[in-house]
This record gives structure tokens, C-alpha cells and sequence, in this order.
């Protein structure tokens, strides 16, 4: 079937389909370097970089990018650990309540975010917790599991298990195999998923607006940016910036673990 | 065990970390509750306790002239979810829903099926990365970015003007319904937000379908007679079916929880999402805002249940 040519109409619908995803994004990087203060009109009257230096002199959007960072590492941290064991424990045996604990780990993504984000408010008011940074970690790492679980259970599934038994033959003893044999295997995997979920993580909001209590992360500074429109420029140029450190991660997942059957970033 | 590690009759001697992993290597059962529990107790302690809280507080009763929540059990929440401007909410979304995902279908097709049947190598590898990335891309940016893009003489209605497409803008936006002032202010600007925003989630999985199509059955549906448009009709769209009810089990689920879109494009009146914010936020009416999260649970399980039928779970 390949041999045979797209009609011009299909090939002119797919690109036009690329154009529409990509076209706001340019958007984006353009108005970044919009001379103009508080109008969106188009074409921009000129462009200049002096905004990145006002923006990244700004405390407040120093300290939301601080904040969010420093969030994102932790969750992803957190979910690397638990997505890694619960993908070791589940890849090769099957047991009772399986399948329950695959779909407990995909529920905190399949549902809205607002399901998600209320129940853990109302399980924190409920124990006088305070919100805070913890509990934005909380939530974030909720979700940000089933990321890391996704690649390295695909990685541990087209790892032979040969290898694990042909390790042991050679006389390596369980710690060695694992320090030798599958933590090498794994490696890129849970590098890949951990790049996703740290991008998934710094740009959440919908949980995060339920968990965060007075902190503001990025995401939350550039929504209240926008609903009471000011400073635009600065917002600009915070939104590219957002934009950038939420692809790049899944540009090098896709990167790190193309050729294999499951290629990350395929699901979100 | 004991004997072994006590004598100098092992082999080796043995660091302890390394004794354990042979332990556990011997112990199957032992090692797999081992690594269960860090995660079991994380989803079970943080996760299935805060839904349950969440269930458990939607019986709360709220005391509508102290503004309190008392700890009565009551089922008053969800009754009120039928009344009538309740259920307004519950139909719009549903409706915005829907029409997002329908729209998104037929958007997605295109490109799903170019990808699938006739990219190959690079073009194939940089079709995966340029619907990837804009699905991945930051959701509050992409939203900033159509409020930009919708604004007054901003970039569509430039675009608009430039192709001499004012009247045609006019007249969509005349409609009772899904009109309005302006696009940034309309339903329709709030469904092309929404389209936008889900498509990449409607895409791959049809793509996916699409993939494992085998090319002879179109070769034999073509040798049987059957013209493009037909093979099109009788072929390739039913087996596309289940990737469009994956692709629609996301759009549909994915809409009816935003409370950002809503509140940042479109006419006023409130979505499921942003009902449940303002009820727990700015009334403290934790018991009804426990209620409306439901309704999309309860909308989605149903929703399931019907695409599931249409094989949408092998083409997740």
C-alpha cells in the first residue's frame, strides 16, 4: 500500500493538521518579543528581547519558578521510587489483584483533575493539614506515577529474562545482578519516564490549585496572571519559558527511548 | 540461611546486601510483597483514602444561612443535582463535551490516516513528534495562547479580515446559542479552544487503530470492485472505530473536568469543573462540591461502559 501516492487532499488535511497544533505555540514564541505593552494585535508593531531581562529580574517570578522546580523534583523523585518497584513487582507476575492495582495507578490521570485534586483537599481538611509545598508533592507524585511505571514496565518486559538467569549461572549473586544487569537495562527507561513526569509535574495546575494553599507555582502565577490581565509582556515571556522546560524533557524521553515498542510520550 | 551465613562453609563470603538478594531471589513471594508495599501504601494512604474522605463528606450537610457544614449525614446533595440550574451545568458540559469530541475526530482522521498508511521514515518519525509535543506542551500555555489568538485584533481576526471572512465570522457568531459578541466570548471560540487543547489525545490513538490495518484487506476490497469511497465506508472506517472511541474516552473525559477553558473563553455560565471550584472555594460548600465530582465519574463509568462495546479498550 505504501507504493501507492496520498491524494493531494489527504496530504493537505494531515499538514493542515500540524499547522493548527503548532501554529499557537508560534504564537507564543512571537509575542514573547512583542514591543508592544498591553494589546495583542497582529502583526506585533515589533519585536525585542528586553523583555526576558524585565521578566527575569521580577522576585515574585523567580520565586514561582523556584518553587516549581524544586516540586517537580521531588514528585518525580518520589515517583520514580514507587513506579519502579510497583513495575518490578508487576511485570512478570500474575496474581490476585493485579489488574486492580494497574487501574489504581492509571485512575489518578483517567480521572478530571478536579476529582483528583478535591478528594485530596478534602482528605487534608479533613486531618488539619496545612496546604503547602508537601502536599503539592503529594498530589503531583499521585499521578505522576503511572508516567514512570508506563516506561519501565516496557522496558522490563522486552528485557529477557534470560539474562537474569544467565547472570546468576555466571555466578553473580541477586545484589550484583541487580547492580549489573538490570539496573543498566533500566537505566534509560527510567530516565525517559522520569523526564515525563518532571515536564508533567511543572506544568500542573488543576490538582495544584486544590493543593497549593497561599504557594504559588508557576502555573498558578501565570493563571492569576491571566485572569486579571497585566504586566502582558512579562507573562509572554513567562508562558515560552513554560513552554520550552515542558518539551524539551519529552524530547529527549522520546529520543532516549525510540526503537522500542513503546515509545514514551505516547500516552499522557 | 543460618547455617550459611554463620560459617565459613559458604563459597564466598558474602556481603550482607548481597545475602539478602539471594534471600529474596529464593523467596518470590516475600520479594514481590516487598516491592508492593511502598507503592500499595502510598495509593492506598494518599489516594483511595482522599476519595473515599471526598465520598464520605458529599453526605455532609451544608447550613445554607451560617454558611457551615455540619456533620448530619444527609442525601440532600444529590438531589440537588437535579435541580434545574444544576442541571443546566450538567447537560452544557456534557453537550461541550460531546461536540469536542466529534470535532476532534474528524480533525484527527487525517492525519491519523496519512500517518499510518502513507508517511514512512522521517516524515513518519517527525508526524510522532509534532502531534507529541504540542499534547505535551504546557496546558495553562496553551490556553494563554488562544486567549492571545481569539483577542481583539488579535491573530484570527486579523486572519479573518485578511481573507475578506468578516461576514462569514458575523453570521457564525449570530447564531443563538453558539454565537456571541465576540469569538473570545462565544461557545464557538470555547469549542475551538477545547478541540485544540484534546485533538493530539484523539490522534494517536487512532493512528494506532489505523496501524494495524493490513494493507490486503484494502488490496481486496479494491480487486473485489469496490471503489475508494466505498472501501473508505465499508473498510477502513470500522476498524478505525475503536481508535476514535479510545481517542474519545480522553476528549469527552477531558473536557467535562476543565474549569480553566471555561473561565478564561466563552460566554458566562458555569461548567461541571468550575461549579465544583466555586462551591468549595468561594461558597466552602465542601459537601456539594464533594457531589458534583460524581457526576463526571458517573458520566464517564456510563461512557465507558458504551465505548467499551466498541472495542475502544484494545485500542487504548
Amino acid at each position: 500500500m505504501h507504493s501507492e501516492k496520498a491524494s493531494v487532499w489527504l496530504k493537505a488535511a494531515a499538514w493542515g493538521g500540524l499547522v493548527f497544533l503548532h501554529f499557537p505555540i508560534f504564537i507564543i514564541a512571537l509575542y514573547a518579543f512583542n514591543t508592544e505593552e498591553s494589546a495583542f494585535s497582529f502583526p506585533p508593531p515589533g519585536l525585542t528581547t528586553k523583555w526576558f531581562a524585565v521578566a527575569f529580574s521580577r522576585n515574585d517570578v523567580l520565586e514561582s519558578i523556584g518553587l516549581s522546580l524544586q516540586i517537580a523534583c521531588m514528585a518525580t523523585l518520589l515517583a520514580l521510587l514507587l513506579g519502579t518497584l510497583a513495575a518490578a513487582a508487576l511485570y512478570r507476575r500474575n496474581f490476585f489483584g493485579r489488574d486492580s492495582i494497574t487501574l489504581m495507578m492509571i485512575l489518578p490521570i483517567a480521572l478530571p483533575g478536579i476529582i483528583t485534586g478535591l478528594a485530596l483537599l478534602s482528605a487534608f481538611k479533613a486531618l488539619d493539614i496545612q496546604p503547602g509545598i508537601m502536599t503539592i508533592v503529594i498530589g503531583h507524585a499521585t499521578f505522576c506515577v503511572v508516567i514512570v511505571y508506563n516506561n519501565v514496565v516496557a522496558r522490563f518486559r522486552r528485557t529477557s529474562h534470560s539474562l537474569i538467569e544467565a547472570s546468576m549461572d555466571l555466578g553473580a549473586d541477586g545484589w550484583q545482578t541487580f547492580r549489573y544487569i538490570i539496573l543498566p537495562n533500566l537505566g534509560t527507561a527510567m530516565l525517559a519516564g522520569g523526564m515525563l513526569a518532571f515536564a508533567l509535574s511543572f506544568d500542573e495546575l488543576i490538582v495544584t490549585t486544590f493543593t497549593a494553599g497561599h504557594e504559588k507555582p508557576l502555573p498558578i502565577w501565570l493563571l492569576n496572571q491571566l485572569t486579571r490581565p497585566r504586566d502582558v509582556p512579562v507573562t509572554n515571556v513567562v508562558a515560552l519559558m513554560v513552554m520550552l522546560v515542558t518539551m524539551i524533557p519529552v524530547l529527549l524521553a522520546y529520543l532516549l527511548t525510540r526503537g522500542g515498542e513503546d515509545v514514551a510520550g505516547s500516552g499522557k | 540461611m543460618t547455617a550459611i551465613s554463620g560459617a565459613s562453609a559458604s563459597p564466598a563470603v558474602r556481603s550482607a546486601a548481597g545475602r539478602f538478594a539471594d534471600f529474596l531471589y529464593r523467596r518470590p513471594n516475600f520479594y514481590l510483597l516487598l516491592l508492593l508495599v511502598p507503592p500499595l501504601l502510598w495509593f492506598g494512604a494518599v489516594y483511595i483514602a482522599s476519595l473515599l474522605s471526598l465520598l464520605w463528606q458529599s453526605l455532609y450537610t451544608f447550613d445554607d444561612f451560617t454558611m457551615t457544614v455540619s456533620h448530619t449525614l444527609t442525601l440532600a446533595n444529590y438531589t440537588q443535582l437535579f435541580d434545574a440550574a444544576n442541571f443546566d451545568i450538567i447537560v452544557r458540559t456534557v453537550v461541550m463535551a460531546l461536540a469536542v469530541s466529534v470535532f476532534s475526530a474528524m480533525l484527527a482522521f487525517p492525519v491519523a490516516y496519512y500517518m499510518a498508511r502513507y508517511a514512512t521514515g522521517r516524515t513518519k518519525a517527525f508526524f510522532y513528534i509534532a502531534v507529541m509535543l504540542p499534547m505535551w506542551t504546557s496546558y495553562i500555555v496553551k490556553a494563554y495562547a488562544w486567549t492571545l489568538l481569539l483577542a481583539k485584533e488579535g491573530v484570527t481576526s486579523w486572519f479573518i479580515h485578511g481573507l475578506g471572512l468578516d461576514a462569514v465570522l458575523q453570521f457564525l457568531l449570530d447564531i443563538p446559542g453558539i454565537g456571541g459578541n465576540t469569538l473570545s466570548t462565544s461557545n464557538i471560540g470555547r469549542f475551538f479552544v477545547f478541540t485544540y487543547i484534546w485533538l493530539p489525545f484523539m490522534i494517536l490513538p487512532i493512528q494506532a487503530a489505523l496501524e494495524r490495518l493490513p494493507p490486503s484487506l484494502l488490496q481486496a476490497s479494491a480487486d473485489l470492485g469496490a471503489n475508494p469511497l466505498r472501501t473508505f465506508r465499508h473498510v477502513i472506517f470500522p476498524l478505525a472505530i475503536p481508535g476514535i472511541a479510545a481517542g474519545s474516552i480522553f476528549t469527552f473525559s477531558l473536557t467535562l473536568g476543565d474549569y480553566i477553558v471555561p473561565q478564561l473563553v466563552g460566554p458566562p455560565g458555569l461548567f461541571l469543573g468550575s461549579m465544583v471550584y466555586v462551591q468549595q472555594g468561594a461558597i466552602g460548600n465542601m459537601p456539594m462540591a464533594a457531589a458534583f465530582t460524581l457526576v463526571p465519574v458517573v458520566l464517564i463509568a456510563v461512557y465507558l461502559s458504551m465505548v467499551k462495546k466498541l472495542g475502544a479498550f484494545d485500542a487504548l
